[in-house]
């Protein structure tokens, strides 16, 4: 009868999760707190998600992070797509000079990064802003969409490329035809992924951006210098709710994709 | 019946001449100096870095025929398929279809179509959808497509299963779907590359005869690489065999078995004995060789003094419990060992130490009154006729 975990197992997932978890449910269950003190309980309720609705900086910093995340991450995981088709693909020199070049944004540090874009924008004359962040943004998570799309490809079947040129594909109508709708999971587990480091970026963003484009990172620091509002409670709430919700709904559709037998072999 | 046991034929006197691998076939385009084939290739070299894939390969493939190339892994018949698809292109030599030199053209543009041996079959797209693919991009109307798709599902044997998804399938069935995929835009040449090969024995054999009878009633030309002998001998009209780049001999099957060009085609296709010698004497077309201390008879072109191998199959050896009268192509032996394979029983026969000889015998009849084994004593022998001189 010595069926199930173990005493010891159980005590060290519960922990385990405690770690990990217990500061976003105590978050979460402190942006429904009554009292104005963040660490005093004072009954059940929703005012901070009122205030939250009715205070236009706040929302305003949320619309900036939801515009400059889609389209970063949508920018940076096409422009890795392409680099990543290069690198797995492509037999051409300088090849290993392209990796290495991708890839050395992922072992900078943000500070830098950030401040060699600074830089850049300064010496070309960019007024710092919305477009400065996102293009920023891209930077950063361009080496991250790369390494998913290319771990992806290169496990793809050049023979089904080959199979569609074969039928009377030129090259880049196999590849939008046959290959894409192959590593689209890939794909797609690249933008989320740039959409999310992009969503907490707070190192890169407080370098490059402007008056006008503050994000939410920038925003919520700025104020908990201040004091902590129960309201970033409330933010921060949605935002773990929105990113959860993208990444169960990924979750739902490839185990959907798998249980049908989709591409996955 | 004993194999080879009519081997006693006055060679003397040989007309009229038996033909060769005793199928008679009307279909021999290529002996027909006026035919125009439909793939030529022209001295077509390609190497890899410093690897050498084809070297200098003249071949020409005709309308309607069912052509083979086969040989080891990495003898360069796939390289030779892939550069007739598009997918390499040659250092050297030029490829013709229909007269017309096809080297400027990418792989999407030219009318030949290639079944993978992995079947490549889209996975996101369902069978109809994969079979229909050609022809949309040859902007074919919708509804003719669907009913190409239902003619080539019926000719598959496929009917009702448009709607499945590839990893729904078995795999012949898999198969299937990959061959009316790249028949459907009904290209001039229909390459397979291995297509049997993931199949097993029982369903590759079926398989074989299918695709020869629908090659021949589609009357399309299809070109197959495989490194199976018995394939290829099977399916195609002729044979052509690679080793290292280079083709050896190409012929129809029976010829490629019974007339192999040199010692390599001759082992490569089938089992064979050889034995090394030096032509003693010649009579028309009967040479005389002493192989060590033994002297055998044989028919050929060779010359006198030259180092010749003869080559004769297990299956034309006859073997005798008692000695024969005529001494001649006669070997004393014992039994080492036998293979029993149901319709024919292989023996390995001793008849010099550390020398054996492979000697078939058909299993005519279920009982034999003197059955064979270990050990027993026999006398091998051939006919002049049944034995190959090789010079190379």
């Amino acid at each position: 009868m010595k069926r199930g975990p173990s005493p010891f197992n159980i005590a060290s997932v519960v922990l385990g999760l405690a770690f990990l978890y217990a500061p976003i449910v105590i978050l979460v269950v402190y942006s429904f707190n009554a009292s104005r003190l963040v660490t005093v309980w004072g009954g059940f309720s929703t005012r901070w998600y009122v205030a939250l609705f009715q205070d236009a900086q706040m929302l305003d910093a949320v619309w900036v992070t939801l515009r400059v995340g889609v389209l970063s991450a949508t920018l940076a995981t096409v422009l890795g797509t392409l680099a990543a088709v290069a690198l797995v693909r492509g037999g051409f020199r300088g090849r290993t000079a392209l990796a290495g070049g991708v890839y050395a944004t992922l072992v900078m540090p943000e500070v830098i990064l950030g401040l060699s874009l600074l830089l850049l924008f300064v010496a070309a004359g960019l007024p710092r802003g919305f477009w400065t962040v996102t293009l920023s943004h891209s930077t950063l998570t361009l080496a991250y969409a790369t390494v998913v799309v290319q771990a992806r490809l290169a496990t793809f079947d050049r023979n089904l490329e080959e199979a569609a040129q074969d039928l009377g594909c030129p090259p880049w109508k196999a590849f939008a035809l046959v290959t894409l709708p192959g590593i689209a999971p890939a794909v797609a587990a690249a933008w989320m992924l740039a959409f999310t480091l992009s969503l907490d970026d707070l190192v890169i963003a407080s370098f490059t951006s402007g008056p006008g484009a503050t994000t939410l990172p920038m925003r919520l620091y700025s104020q908990v210098r201040l004091g902590v509002d129960p309201k970033i409670n409330a933010v921060s709430t949605l935002l773990i709710g929105l990113v959860a919700t993208g990444v169960i709904a990924v979750y739902l559709t490839q185990q959907r994709r798998r249980g049908r037998g989709g591409p996955g072999k | 019946m004993d194999p080879g046991a009519d081997g006693a034929l006055n060679c003397r006197t040989p007309s009229p001449r038996p033909q060769i691998g005793g199928v008679r076939s009307s279909f021999a385009p290529w002996e027909d100096p006026a035919a125009r084939p439909l793939v030529r290739f022209d001295g077509v070299s390609k190497a890899f870095g410093d690897t050498v894939a084809v070297k200098a390969v003249d071949l020409s493939i005709y309308e309607g025929e069912f052509f083979a190339l086969l040989g080891p892994s990495g003898c360069g018949k796939t390289t030779l398929m892939r550069m007739l698809a598009g997918f390499e292109s040659p250092d050297a030599g030029r490829i013709m279809l229909e007269g017309r030199d096809i080297q400027a053209d990418p792989p999407h543009r030219r009318p030949v179509h290639m079944m993978f041996q992995a079947y490549a079959l889209f996975p996101h797209l369902n069978v109809a959808q994969n079979i229909g693919f050609g022809l949309r991009r040859q902007g074919m109307a919708k509804a003719e497509i669907a009913g190409r798709v239902e003619e080539m599902l019926a000719l598959v044997k496929l009917e009702g299963l448009g709607g499945r998804r590839p990893d729904q399938l078995s795999g012949g069935q898999r198969q299937r779907v990959a061959l009316a995929r790249a028949l459907a835009p009904r290209p001039r040449i229909l390459l397979l590359d291995e297509p049997m090969a993931a199949l097993d024995k029982k369903l590759r054999e079926e398989t074989q005869f299918e695709l020869m009878s629908l090659q021949q009633s589609l009357g399309m030309t299809f070109m197959i690489v495989t490194h199976d002998q018995d394939e290829a001998m099977v399916v195609a009209d002729r044979i052509a065999v690679m080793r290292e780049g280079r083709i050896v001999q190409a012929g129809r099957p029976a010829e490629i078995y019974e007339a192999p060009a040199d010692r390599y085609v001759a082992g490569f296709i089938g089992d064979v004995n050889l034995f090394e010698g030096r032509v003693s004497a010649a009579e028309g077309p009967l040479l005389r060789l002493q192989a060590g201390d033994d002297r055998f008879d044989a028919e050929g072109a060779a010359a006198v003094g030259d180092q010749v191998w003869l080559a004769v199959r297990p299956e034309k050896i006859a073997i005798h419990l008692d000695p024969p009268a005529d001494p001649r192509n006669r070997l004393a032996g014992k039994i080492l060992d036998y293979g029993y394979l149901g319709d024919w029983t292989t023996y390995l026969v001793e008849v010099a130490p550390g020398r054996t000889i492979r000697a078939a015998r058909a299993n005519t009849t279920r009982a034999v009154d003197r059955p064979l084994g270990c050990g027993d004593p026999v006398w091998l022998t051939f006919a002049p006729s049944s034995a190959v001189v090789l010079t190379k």
